[in-house]
């Protein structure tokens, strides 16, 4: 055991254009911010890249690090899910976004990384993104007859869910302006 | 099971539905108890019986609840339920400004607050394009050296009291004793530090402060060689931990187990070798790993990590820089004291700093720092303004925790008890 090569991370910019060919279709959109690399992919194709990315020698794609879901009031789409993929063999990074409107399902993830039925039970559980496919998806942090996801906009940090256009409390924006406190 | 039972009191009647006795019988509305009935040829066989372990149970470390089917002693499901202790935190995030958020990481990892602290303010740093000067690096890396060494201690002292041998305990608490009294020199409190800030830390460093932690790496390691002699060895010790709760490497990558959970494994991941942090690259130690997977496996391995985060800080400290240990921008860090009581512009700075925040930049990143526990990650997704859009804790200890029924499936029940342990979860970082 020594010190051991260190390895620079290196945004992996050349998967992008391997997942574009290997599964047409899935890529609509690539970014690259501070270092990481930010795939928008179409949902329904979000199962056979999350495959692609786990077996291509290239990608190794062994670990899902994280799932993060963000609601959003005032766009096309409600939802929008990262997910942050780690792999080991090759220690690099890649994320993957999908965006959903309202009625809509994610193809759940859990088949390809077990590690995923914890993660997105807690997105549902916080957010209300609903995955297809997932073998157990009830909530996990709030009670079980909890009837809110309370890391959506529509619902206030000091109580609970408020209606957009009602006459009580603002609804959380994301921030609250120090200004109207 | 029947009415005749020895241990039934007498004419206590009709068992209750299904064979289902325990703790299930006086809380049935408690979710999950009913789908572990025991169905068909099952409940000829053995009474199986579902074993409610917490939320409020000394082994559990903290309020986690497992629901445990047992057959006679071996376990033939558990599953765990959390988020007892869940106080909203990625919420609250939304609502305040970056600084506003560093003392709700202290208590994530309640355990290794200052681990939480750096990791969040690294995730901000990276999102504002921020790199701290060296003397700042190092001091954070020695907060979080001491952290790991310290949680590390905790570990070992509980997860000894657990198995039995309650002398460890006294013996990482008197140490624990000498790293809270150094962490409070530091940060000025002993569990919530609240020590970084954007582009610095609270404090730098007080007088007489590397002496306290260079007596402390000075002295540590012959306890360290105590402990080990009162373990290792041990032949009670080695039959409760060895070939107990073994986790294999595919499962746990499979899973997202990281950290010391996963070095257990063989599997010689280690953010700080692999994303070097905070300048890690230029430091000398090793990363120790397992070969099984066991219980002992994990004992093992953060043992070493006590060690090599002694050598992180010893050479931190002979190689500490002088110079600021925050960087040179008004609009973000906090003017000196004296200036604010004597000049006018520091004086709105201050006031506008508190009371306003700073913006950042629009943007989503992810940042993880090797926390005691394994990856702790931050992504913060930012529309521009001074709070957060949305604000997600990867915690390693979260996802560790599903990792629990691969390990003690087929295993007994006190079993449990050393794999909970050896797991090392934090229920303060599970249910955030």
């Amino acid at each position: 055991m020594g010190a051991g090569p260190y390895i620079e991370p290196n945004p992996p910019v050349a998967l992008v254009e391997r997942l574009r060919q290997a599964v047409p279709g899935a890529v609509l959109r690539s970014d690259e911010f501070r270092g990481e690399i930010t795939v928008l992919v179409a949902t329904g194709k979000l199962a056979d890249a999350g495959l692609f990315l786990r077996d291509d020698p290239e990608c190794a794609f062994e670990m899902l690090t994280a799932v993060v879901a963000s609601h959003f009031l005032d766009r096309d789409y409600e939802h929008e899910v990262a997910y942050v993929f780690y792999s080991l063999s090759k220690n690099h990074r890649i994320n993957l976004k999908v965006r959903v409107g309202k009625d809509e399902v994610i193809p759940s993830l859990t088949s390809i990384w077990s590690g995923a039925n914890w993660l997105e039970r807690e997105q549902y559980d916080m957010v209300g993104v609903r995955f297809s496919g997932h073998p157990d998806l009830r909530r996990i942090i709030m009670p079980e007859d909890y009837p809110d996801h309370p890391l959506r906009k529509d619902f206030d940090v000091e109580g609970g869910p408020t209606s957009l256009d009602g006459e009580g409390r603002p609804a959380s924006p994301g921030w609250r302006d120090m200004e109207h406190q | 099971m029947s009415a005749e039972t020895p241990h039934g009191a007498p004419g206590a009647g009709a068992p209750p539905d299904g064979g289902l006795v325990g703790r299930a019988d006086l809380h049935p509305k408690l979710p999950g108890m009913a789908a572990e009935l025991p169905a068909g040829e099952d409940a000829l066989h053995g009474e199986q019986v579902v074993l409610n372990m917490g939320p409020s149970h000394p082994s559990t470390h903290g309020v986690l609840r497992l629901v445990v089917t047992l057959d006679g002693e071996t376990i033939k499901a558990v599953r765990p339920y959390v988020g007892y202790l869940h106080r909203g935190m990625e919420k609250i995030a939304e609502g305040m400004t970056y600084n506003q958020f560093v003392p709700y990481t202290d208590r994530l990892d309640y355990l290794a607050p200052l681990s939480n602290n750096v990791a969040y303010i690294m995730a901000v740093e990276k999102l504002m394009g921020i790199t701290l000067p060296p003397r700042g690096r190092v001091v954070r890396v020695m907060a979080c050296e001491i952290a790991r060494i310290s949680a590390h201690l905790l570990w070992l002292g509980t997860g000894a009291l657990d198995l039995g041998a309650a002398t460890v305990f006294f013996h990482t608490f008197r140490e624990r004793e000498t790293l809270y009294n150094i962490i409070e020199s530091l940060t000025g409190g002993r569990l919530t530090t609240s020590y970084t800030r954007v582009g610095g830390v609270s404090r730098d460093l007080p007088d007489g402060w590397t002496k306290m932690v260079r007596d402390f790496t000075a002295s540590f390691p012959k306890v360290l060689d105590e402990l080990d002699q009162l373990l290792t060895g041990n032949q009670i010790w080695m039959k409760r931990t060895q070939n107990v709760g073994i986790l294999t490497a595919k499962d746990a990558i499979a899973l997202g187990v990281t950290g010391p959970n996963l070095r257990g494994s063989g599997v010689a991941y280690d953010v700080r070798k692999t994303e070097p942090y905070l300048g890690y690259e230029d430091y000398d130690f090793d990363v120790p790993i397992g070969s099984k997977g066991d219980v002992f496996d994990r004992y093992l391995v953060r043992f070493e990590e006590m060690r090599q985060s002694v050598r992180i800080l010893n050479q931190a400290l002979d190689n500490l820089p002088g110079g600021p240990t925050d960087i040179d921008d008004p609009k973000i860090v906090l003017p000196r004291k004296d200036d604010v009581l004597r000049k006018m512009e520091e004086l709105i700075q201050q006031f506008m700093l508190v009371t306003e925040g700073f913006p950042a930049p629009a943007g989503e990143v992810y940042h993880a720092i090797e926390a005691p526990k394994g990856e702790l990650g931050f992504y913060i997704r930012s529309e521009g303004g001074k709070s957060p859009y949305r604000l997600f804790i990867r915690s390693p200890s979260f996802v560790s925790l599903q990792a629990i029924e691969k390990m003690a499936v087929g295993g007994l029940v006190s079993d449990l008890i050393a794999i909970i342990a050896s797991l090392d979860p934090v229920m303060g970082e599970v249910d955030r």
